[in-house]
């Protein structure tokens, strides 16, 4: 049976079970400039190893809690708590991956990889990190691409490696802003199939941005449903299907019928 | 019950021939490089010859392509000698060489001030754009009246036409970097000096080389300008001697023999683009001059 709990909007809260890593209450961003409330009330809580999904018409504020969440602009209102620290900035605990690889021409596959090392603890540090880098790019499948430069890798490969450079700091959690969009529709979905798997193994917390409803199903725990105008969460839909997640589980009576309630979900609010 | 249906084949007409067919380009478009740039050489070459044959015009204000290639020789010769013409070229080649190092370092500078920091762009690039509008080489007596007759007005003036393309490739280079590239520095907790430095100043250099490139161009041109108005001992006295002589294929000689030497910076300002922006095809030869 299909699990929906249900909120009423502006109070929306979201539970997990599990130990939790980041916690937003009441979280609200009002630009001054212009006096656009581009999110409001935004209350949710990310357990240990889950994977959330967020999904909603553009304008419904999700970039700017993914913004928010990432520490890369301030809320105007709530708290944002990471591992028991506020978030007042880019943290070392949060990795983040954008619909663009954005590899470095100029750098080889195994130094883009070790940069956010680099920035922080210098070139020793970066140097050190190397070993760590040729680990991660084994998961990934690039093992033998290490000195190999950005120009030289498709578009999946390109994506590999920033999930490299994502994981390099061993973050606690990873947001993920479109991160297969820019891919075919056959690399993104093996692509998630691996981001799957990696997070899997390494009990990662995922939080990720998406325009596709079959996405946010396939890969998640829970799909957070947004609202626009002012951006808020609408409604928080519990996905119960097995792991491992396949590929063929979207022909199940099941997925289609948790894609359909979400879309639905989106049609009333894009109606309203 | 189903039904199928045949579908007839396509009548074809026997006469029509193979479906096998070639592209059609332009013989023109074939010539090997060498060829086509030695066949235009030769027919500007030819109409100067055929100019000077009919003495349309005085051959004293145009000389015969004989008379420049010989000239052309005795200038190599004495340049190779070590005659006189060697310490003026010395000198232009000086003067060419700081001018540009410092409108390097000028440019380079102004164009970090003003791509990097909104203070700059606010309240400094308005005045820079317009100094560039204003005919840079009537600021030679100005140079000449302040540093004299000597390399340094002349250094002045090439460094002063050099900069502002320097200057226009700096902060356009650094307004390269996309939003992806910005908001990455932004959650690796990377300073402004590593954003800079480590991003923003390596993202921008095929426009830095551009702004380079034309700078280099300028420096020969603001060079030779000054030594037309600010004399001096070097190869643009000499080209202005040799005018006032109307020696005219002496002119078109050291004319020639200055080209080198532009081309020379600009061969080696390409060079280095291509060693230092590996990653960045840029076509070879290609000028934005």
């Amino acid at each position: 049976m299909i699990l929906l709990s249900t909120a009423t909007p502006g109070t929306a809260t979201a539970d997990s079970p599990r130990a939790l890593v980041y916690e937003l209450s009441d979280v609200g961003k009002t630009y001054a400039r212009n006096k656009v409330v581009a999110l409001e009330n935004v209350s949710l809580t990310l357990g240990k190893g889950s994977f959330s999904s967020v999904i909603g018409s553009s304008g419904c504020g999700k970039s700017t809690l993914l913004k928010i969440m990432a520490g890369l602009i301030p809320p105007t209102t709530g708290r944002v708590v990471l591992q028991g620290r506020p978030v007042t900035g880019a943290r070392r605990d949060i990795g983040m991956m954008f619909q663009q690889a954005t590899l470095f021409p100029w750098l080889t596959t195994v130094e883009n990889i070790v940069l956010p090392i680099r920035i922080r603890d210098g070139r020793a540090a970066a140097a050190r990190a190397r070993e760590q880098a040729h680990d991660l790019l084994e998961v990934v499948g690039l093992k033998g691409f290490e000195t190999v430069y950005p120009n030289e890798l498709s578009g999946g490969m390109a994506q590999r490696a920033s999930i490299c450079r994502m994981l390099i700091t061993e973050p606690a959690v990873l947001l993920l802003d479109e991160p297969f969009s820019a891919l075919d529709e056959l690399s993104r979905d093996f692509m998630n199939m691996e981001l799957q798997r990696i997070c899997t193994e390494r009990d990662a917390t995922a939080f990720l941005v998406t325009h596709s409803i079959p996405e946010a199903v396939i890969l998640s725990d829970r799909v957070l449903v947004m609202k626009p105008r002012p951006g808020r969460l609408a409604e928080i839909v519990e996905i119960d299907l097995p792991r491992p997640r396949t590929l063929d589980m979207v022909t199940t009576p099941k997925f289609g019928k948790l894609v359909d309630y979400i879309r639905n979900l989106l049609d009333k609010e894009a109606d309203a | 019950m189903t039904a199928t249906t045949v579908t007839p084949r396509l009548e074809e007409d026997p006469a029509a021939g193979d479906t096998i067919w070639t592209e059609r380009t332009s013989w023109l478009d074939s010539v090997p490089r060498a060829v086509s740039m030695a066949v235009v050489f030769a027919v500007f070459v030819g109409l100067w010859q055929f100019v000077s044959w009919l003495e349309v015009v005085s051959p004293i204000i145009l000389p015969t392509p004989g008379e420049t290639l010989a000239d052309l020789i005795f200038v190599g010769q004495n340049l190779l000698s070590g005659g006189y013409m060697l310490p003026a070229l010395w000198i232009t080649m000086k003067e060419v060489f700081y001018g540009f190092a410092l409108a390097i370092f000028l440019g380079f500078s102004l164009g970090v001030l003003v791509g990097e920091t909104s203070f700059g762009e606010r309240a400094i690039m308005p005045y820079l754009v317009a100094i560039d509008t204003m005919p840079k080489v009537a600021f030679a007596p100005l140079f000449v009246a302040w540093l004299g007759f000597g390399i340094e007005s002349k250094v002045a003036l090439a460094a002063f036409i050099a900069t502002f393309p320097i200057i226009v490739g700096t902060a356009a280079g650094l307004h390269v970097a996309d939003e992806n590239a910005r908001m990455l520095f932004k959650t690796m907790g990377a300073t402004r000096m590593q954003t800079l430095i480590q991003m923003k100043l390596p993202m921008g250099l095929p426009q830095i080389f551009t702004g380079l490139k034309i700078g280099a161009v300028g420096v020969m041109a603001g060079a030779i300008t000054g030594e037309f108005l600010g004399g001096g001992k070097g190869f643009g006295e000499l080209i202005r001697v040799a005018a006032s002589q109307l020696n005219t294929p002496r002119v078109f000689s050291l004319i020639l023999y200055l080209s080198l030497l532009g081309l020379a910076l600009f061969a080696s300002v390409s060079w280095l683009q291509r060693k230092i922006v590996f990653w960045h095809k840029d076509r070879v030869g290609e000028t934005h001059a």
